[in-house]
């Protein structure tokens, strides 16, 4: 679950990371108050899940109130790269002397937590990655000891950050750490981390990732606002709780389990078709979930045939019958084609069932690699 | 022989008496697997299905029983209690089929069970099996049998299909081992890999990886340098859109951009064959041997 700016922020805030005064707002009139309340120059930014914001205009400085809440005219309502803007956080502006980076993540590679810290902040990181490797420090971080002293002191030896601003750094990053690991993240960045004039520091931005397994035990994320899927079809997925993600092809695929239904649509594309999604029904699937799979997929209208892959493990192949006879009922004016391949547990009994129902939007094969080309042919109108 | 597991483990399962622990245990056991306990706290002292005794903790079941290896179905808010459980019992494998275990979970669990020199396969795994002689898990194992192919794969239906077709040509498998594919997992292919290199029945070993992280590049450069027995790869993915990522972290550490074609090329440039779908896969290893 990623989180908008102004909500790492507020996550920042509780666990005593510095940052910028400021409230979010969804109007010119509050973004007026809150300028207001704030005094002096305030920075209005566009809240939204996407890098380069500030080059498409929706990062702007604003001197008086009346200004402040004409930027935010502008801003608010404003597509940044296909994200629209809902909402714009106001914070204080301030005399900037230095951007550093900051960041702790999940690293798979080293199967425990991570740090990194360099004095080049406020660019793209990757850049500063893939251009200068030795300017950014990496440490790892056991899970089993937490950030003790001498990690700190590697990351802002080795990231290079000026002497004057050790000790404040030192004491942001172990606030970054703690607000990290008790908020289940898999990403706390910041970037810049910044040294004002007067010598403090203060997190200027905030990308924050938490664990979708972890939300359980973390029940402020349920109050979030706008985290989650942005497509039709992918609202109704999270509702049904089908593992869904859109593309924009002809050819429907449902499979079960991750890596099979990866391949599916390799297999798909490798035939000369264009997968519309990815849906994995998972194991265990039932009648239930196999006729909203079926329903959901056939909202989007570019999809021409669906393809329904299945090997039965846990997952009943009889089960799966059902549940397509089930969809069929359903969608009674459907006229595209069903290609479905079972195999595994209980796939004779669930082809007699499809085989007894005799519809002829069901187009049955024996094997994976045919049943994608059955597929793709029918999703260009050929038999 | 066999990886890991044979007829002469005797599994303990974490959460016998729950409906997932339940259905699949009596699966195992029918296939040969010697369950010699169950663990429900709570439930100790009961008998389950008549047959297996039940106890409170896995060090009951250790000493009363002499469980070597731990199943475990439990819950994923209780998992890493329940491997760290295991671990501290002494068991020599854990395989732990839970999925949605939060990561930070894993990597308090992983240096802990690694640091006792425990094999740890999953989580979010459909466990292993050594065709006709154990199953610890939810792998059908009627959709193959004995053989020279060893088998290592994140993916679990994906496993299924390439198993199932490799014996639908004649050829059995060693041992199949599905990893698992969360971020952390307790084994990770090159652990497998070298089994399966010190391994007798193994004469061809299959892998199948799949979108994200690196370690298919590092199971690529451990083959280079390590195995030479024959080795067959595949890589799911190559169609998947790039997952919504916040922050550009992700693809700062691992040097890698993830993706499938990147993996692919690290193995056929090192010269590992790489089947283009799951048929050729099969067809592939079944020549090798």
């Amino acid at each position: 679950m990623d989180l908008f700016e102004y909500q790492g922020k507020e996550l920042f805030r509780a666990h005593g990371v510095p940052v910028p005064d400021g409230k979010v707002a969804s109007s010119p009139k509050q973004v007026r108050v809150i300028a207001e309340k704030l005094g002096g120059t305030v920075v209005v930014k566009a809240q939204v899940q996407v890098g380069g914001r500030g080059k498409a205009g929706g990062i702007k400085l604003a001197k008086t109130p009346d200004e402040a809440a004409a930027v935010a005219e502008q801003i608010l309502g404003m597509d940044i790269k296909g994200h629209k803007v809902r909402r714009v956080l106001v914070e204080r502006a301030g005399d900037i002397k230095a951007e550093f980076y900051a960041s702790f993540l999940l690293d798979r590679a080293g199967k425990g937590f991570l740090g990194m810290v360099s004095s080049r902040g406020g660019v793209d990181i990757e850049e500063v990655a893939a251009t200068e490797p030795g300017a950014i420090a990496k440490v790892p971080v056991s899970a089993l000891t937490g950030l003790q002293p001498y990690h700190l002191r590697r990351l802002v030896y080795g990231g290079g950050i000026p002497a004057d601003a050790h000790t404040n750094v030192v004491a942001l990053l172990q606030k970054l750490f703690d607000a990290f690991v008790a908020s289940d993240a898999s990403l706390v960045e910041v970037n810049p981390l910044v040294q004002m004039g007067d010598g403090s520091v203060v997190a200027l931005d905030a990308k924050v990732s938490i664990d979708d397994n972890a939300v359980y035990r973390q029940p402020w994320t349920a109050k979030l606002k706008d985290v989650g899927p942005t497509s039709k079809q992918e609202k109704i997925a999270a509702e049904k709780g089908l593992n869904y993600v859109k593309l924009d092809g002809r050819v429907g695929i449902i499979g079960n389990g991750a890596g099979l239904t990866m391949s599916t649509l390799d297999v798909v594309a490798e035939a000369g078709g264009t997968p519309a999604n990815f849906l994995d029904i998972g194991g265990g699937a039932n009648a239930e979930t196999m006729a909203a799979g079926i329903d959901l997929i056939f909202s989007d209208r570019k999809v021409k045939s669906l393809l329904v892959n299945i090997f039965g493990g846990i997952t009943r192949c009889d089960l799966v019958a059902q549940g397509i006879l089930e969809a069929l009922q359903k969608l009674k004016d459907l006229k595209a084609p069903i290609v479905v391949r079972l195999d595994g547990t209980n796939a004779e009994a669930g082809r007699a069932i499809l085989e007894k129902a005799g519809d002829p939007r069901i187009v049955p094969q024996p094997d994976m690699l045919s049943a994608a080309h059955k597929a793709v042919a029918l999703s260009k109108g050929k038999k | 022989m066999a990886i890991l597991l044979d007829g002469t483990t005797r599994v303990v399962v974490q959460g016998l008496t729950g409906s997932e622990g339940t259905f699949h245990t009596k699966r195992n056991i029918a296939y040969g697997t010697n369950v010699v306990a169950g663990v429900t706290p709570g439930k100790g002292g009961q008998t389950w299905e008549g047959s297996v005794p039940v106890f409170d903790s896995v060090n009951d079941a250790v000493i009363e029983q002499g469980a070597n290896a731990s199943l475990i179905f439990v819950p994923a808010r209780f998992a890493a209690d329940a491997m760290l459980e295991a671990a501290d019992a002494g068991v020599d494998l854990i395989v732990c089929i839970t999925e949605n275990i939060p990561a930070a979970d894993m990597a308090r669990v992983y240096p802990y069970v690694r640091g006792k020199g425990i094999a740890l396969v999953g989580p979010n795994c459909p466990g292993l099996i050594s065709p006709g002689k154990a199953n610890m898990g939810i792998i059908p194992g009627e959709i193959t049998g004995p053989g020279p192919i060893g088998l290592v794969s994140r993916s679990g239906t994906l496993t299924y299909q390439v198993m199932h077709e490799m014996f639908t040509r004649g050829v059995g498998q060693s041992t199949c081992v599905g990893i698992g594919g969360d971020p952390i997992v307790g084994s990770n292919f090159i652990d497998i890999l070298a089994k399966f290199q010190a391994d007798d029945q193994t004469q061809a070993i299959v892998l199948i990886g799949e979108i994200g992280g690196d370690e298919e590049e590092q199971a690529a450069s451990f083959i280079a340098g390590n195995v030479t027995k024959p080795v067959v790869a595949y890589v799911a993915g190559h169609t998947a859109p790039p997952g919504k990522r916040m922050g550009h972290a992700g693809a700062i550490i691992s040097g890698s951009k993830g993706t499938a074609q990147a993996k692919k090329e690290a193995f056929e440039s090192r010269g590992i064959k790489v089947g283009i779908n799951p048929t050729e896969v099969a067809e592939l290893a079944v020549k090798s041997v």
